[in-house]
């Protein structure tokens, strides 16, 4: 409880990184989430917030809770208790297409895509919230339909640019390599404009140069969309480089929360990575 | 070399979103619809209109329908029969409780009657996926069945049992009864599968299509994604009932002129109908119309050959389409899983470059 009300103590007043980007008000607010399966407590009262702007990474080891937090996030799971506040007000229980069109978009562990579609249909899935022609007005086409059509496909485009993935619009996913994959789905996660993007692990799996094209990518959408981003990532230097401030978990407990430099001295988060006995 | 793409540019997101971006498919498809509309009426005669035209055309707007539900939004469906049975009957009842009311009306209005049928026997799909959906909706096809041949409400209490077209007309043309002329039959069936497969064809090239296909693809997502996983399957059903629902009534009214439940809208229906999607391509107008094609032609055309041609027996020959229409289907789906489409598909990759090799 402590931990919930210092947060918002502090979080009223934007602030100026030190290279330049402002951080804003509280976007997410996590208030004493207990998210149990049967009897195992994956998630054990945890606190934290995510601020306009920031890039927020949540890390641990195996098993530590972070993949079933962000799916408490994004409404797939329902935690026992605590609350989600979001742009200032309290989330009531939600489907998880409801929490998308709040403008909320993420991506998975293990690639999401539709596999039977094209890349650029796949980007175009994500902007499915913003458009509003009826199933009639489809089926007709010319007017609504098609004006909307041809308005949201530039936007996909400007995603498509941004992420270099224009040679392979008109590809189906099915046949892509991994870290093509991984790209499409953050396009098709950004297509939405989303206030909130959720990255789980975007660059499990990839080699050194593809990490640094993502890491570049997330940067980039930070700067010049100014996206708040909330990730889940293993590797250390990536998350210490990346983010502005870091949850750490383990066991379902937040062990550790504040900047990279606070995070890494900090000698219950040493203790969790290194190994020590719990009781 | 003559099928190309080079030098077609497209300088608008409009011009590249057409249904047919190459402009030898674009001609062709002027083309043939120039031929379907202004040519093929007037030399069709009684033969070609029941043994190939009326059948082709009905069964290829069924295609689309069930294509939609199981090609696109990934939901089997073993129900097609009986939801061409409540087109049909629904037709029937329209027909005779409103003689006033033009036809053209009729089939739609028993479309719709159709899609909210649909929608009901659509609901368990909520909750149970693949082999045990197809369970579910076989479950409707004999319930449905079963309900025309036992409440003679939907027949008029008539004696046989059967339901029979009474004779309407579009524009002053009769186009049901036994004396309707061919090329009546034909322009009215071409006329419902040229407006269906074009609506079928936005639907599905639009954000509903991508509904329907993430949810078939990965449902989990597609719902995280904001796709609401019920909407979607509804839409689904509703829309694959409505054309499969005037592919019945057209079928009972427009083709058969008389049907029985049982008879006519059977299984075995169901079954020829998901035969067609199969092996023309899931996911696929064309598709459609290729399967649609392949299962009412190629028996035309095998007893043709083999009775008129080779002079067998009507009996034997008969027996022999049936060994070889099955075998050809086992043929085409060893070479090719994903259907005639899919052939059509690579054919115009390889004609991109014929005849040079690079």
């Amino acid at each position: 409880m402590t931990t919930a009300t210092d947060m918002n103590a502090s979080s009223a007043d934007s602030y100026v990184t030190a290279d330049g980007r402002t951080i804003g008000g509280v976007v997410m607010d996590l208030k004493n989430i207990t998210l149990r399966f049967g009897g195992v407590v994956a998630i054990k009262d945890i606190s934290f917030d995510i601020r306009e702007g920031e890039i927020r990474a949540i890390i641990g080891p195996n098993g530590a809770g972070k993949s079933s937090m962000l799916n408490v996030i994004s409404g797939f799971y329902k935690p026992q208790e605590g609350e989600v506040w979001f742009r200032g007000s309290k989330r009531p229980p939600m489907k998880p297409y409801q929490v998308a069109r709040q403008g909320l978009a993420r991506t998975f562990q293990n690639i999401a895509l539709f596999d039977g579609m094209t890349v650029l249909d796949n980007i175009m899935t994500g902007r499915l919230n913003h458009m509003k022609a009826n199933m009639f007005q489809q089926a007709i086409w010319k007017g609504k339909a098609e004006r909307e059509e041809i308005a949201n496909r530039e936007i996909c485009e400007k995603v498509i640019d941004f992420l270099e993935i224009q040679h392979i619009r008109k590809t189906p996913v099915g046949r892509l390599p991994y870290g093509l994959k991984k790209r499409v789905e953050l396009a098709r996660a950004l297509a939405a404009q989303p206030s909130l993007l959720l990255l789980d692990e975007p660059m499990a799996g990839m080699n050194v140069e593809e990490k640094e094209d993502m890491s570049r990518f997330i940067l980039d959408m930070n700067d010049e969309f100014g996206t708040t981003i909330a990730l889940i990532e293993h590797d250390m230097g990536v998350v210490m480089d990346l983010s502005d401030r870091v949850v750490v978990m383990d066991y379902g407990k937040k062990i550790g929360d504040g900047t990279p430099d606070e995070v890494r001295n900090n000698q219950d988060v040493i203790d969790a990575y290194l190994g020590v006995a719990h009781d | 070399m003559f099928y190309r793409e080079a030098g077609d540019f497209k300088t608008s997101y409009r011009d590249d979103s057409q249904t047919f971006p190459i402009r030898l498919d674009r001609m062709g498809y002027y083309i043939l619809m120039f031929v379907a509309f202004f040519v093929v009426p007037f030399f069709i005669n009684d033969y070609w209109v029941n043994a190939v035209f009326a059948p082709f055309l009905i069964y290829a707007i069924a295609a689309l329908g069930l294509n939609i539900l199981t090609g696109y939004a990934g939901q089997v469906s073993l129900g097609t029969g009986g939801f061409m049975a409540v087109g049909a009957y629904a037709c029937y009842k329209l027909m005779t409780g409103f003689p006033e009311v033009s036809i053209i009306i009729h089939i739609l209005l028993a479309g719709g009657i159709t899609a909210l049928v649909g929608v009901a026997f659509g609901l368990p799909s909520l909750r149970i996926k693949g082999f045990y959906l197809a369970v579910a909706t076989l479950a409707a096809q004999f319930f449905l069945v079963w309900v025309f041949n036992k409440v003679p409400w939907f027949y008029n209490y008539s004696a046989s049992g059967q339901i029979n077209a009474p004779e309407r007309s579009v524009f002053g043309v009769m186009v049901t009864g036994p004396n309707t002329e061919a090329w009546a039959k034909y322009m009215i069936c071409l006329v419902f599968v040229v407006v269906l497969a074009w609506v079928a064809r936005n639907l599905t090239r639009g954000m509903m299509g991508r509904k329907w296909m993430g949810i078939r693809d990965m449902d989990i997502a597609a719902e995280i994604i904001g796709v609401n996983p019920l909407m979607a399957k509804m839409s689904a059903f509703a829309v694959s009932s409505f054309f499969v629902g005037i592919a019945g009534a057209l079928f009972f009214s427009v083709y058969l002129g008389a049907a029985e439940a049982g008879e006519a809208f059977g299984i075995n229906k169901s079954f020829l109908i998901l035969f067609m999607i199969i092996i023309g391509g899931l996911g696929s107008i064309f598709g459609s119309f290729a399967g649609a094609a392949f299962m009412v032609l190629m028996p035309v055309f095998l007893k043709n050959v083999l009775v008129g041609g080779m002079g067998w027996p009507t009996d034997l020959a008969a027996h022999f389409e049936f060994m070889i229409v099955g075998g050809l289907i086992v043929v085409f789906l060893i070479v090719e899983p994903h259907g005639l489409a899919q052939l059509w598909r690579l054919a115009k990759e390889k004609l991109r470059l014929w005849p040079f090799p690079h």
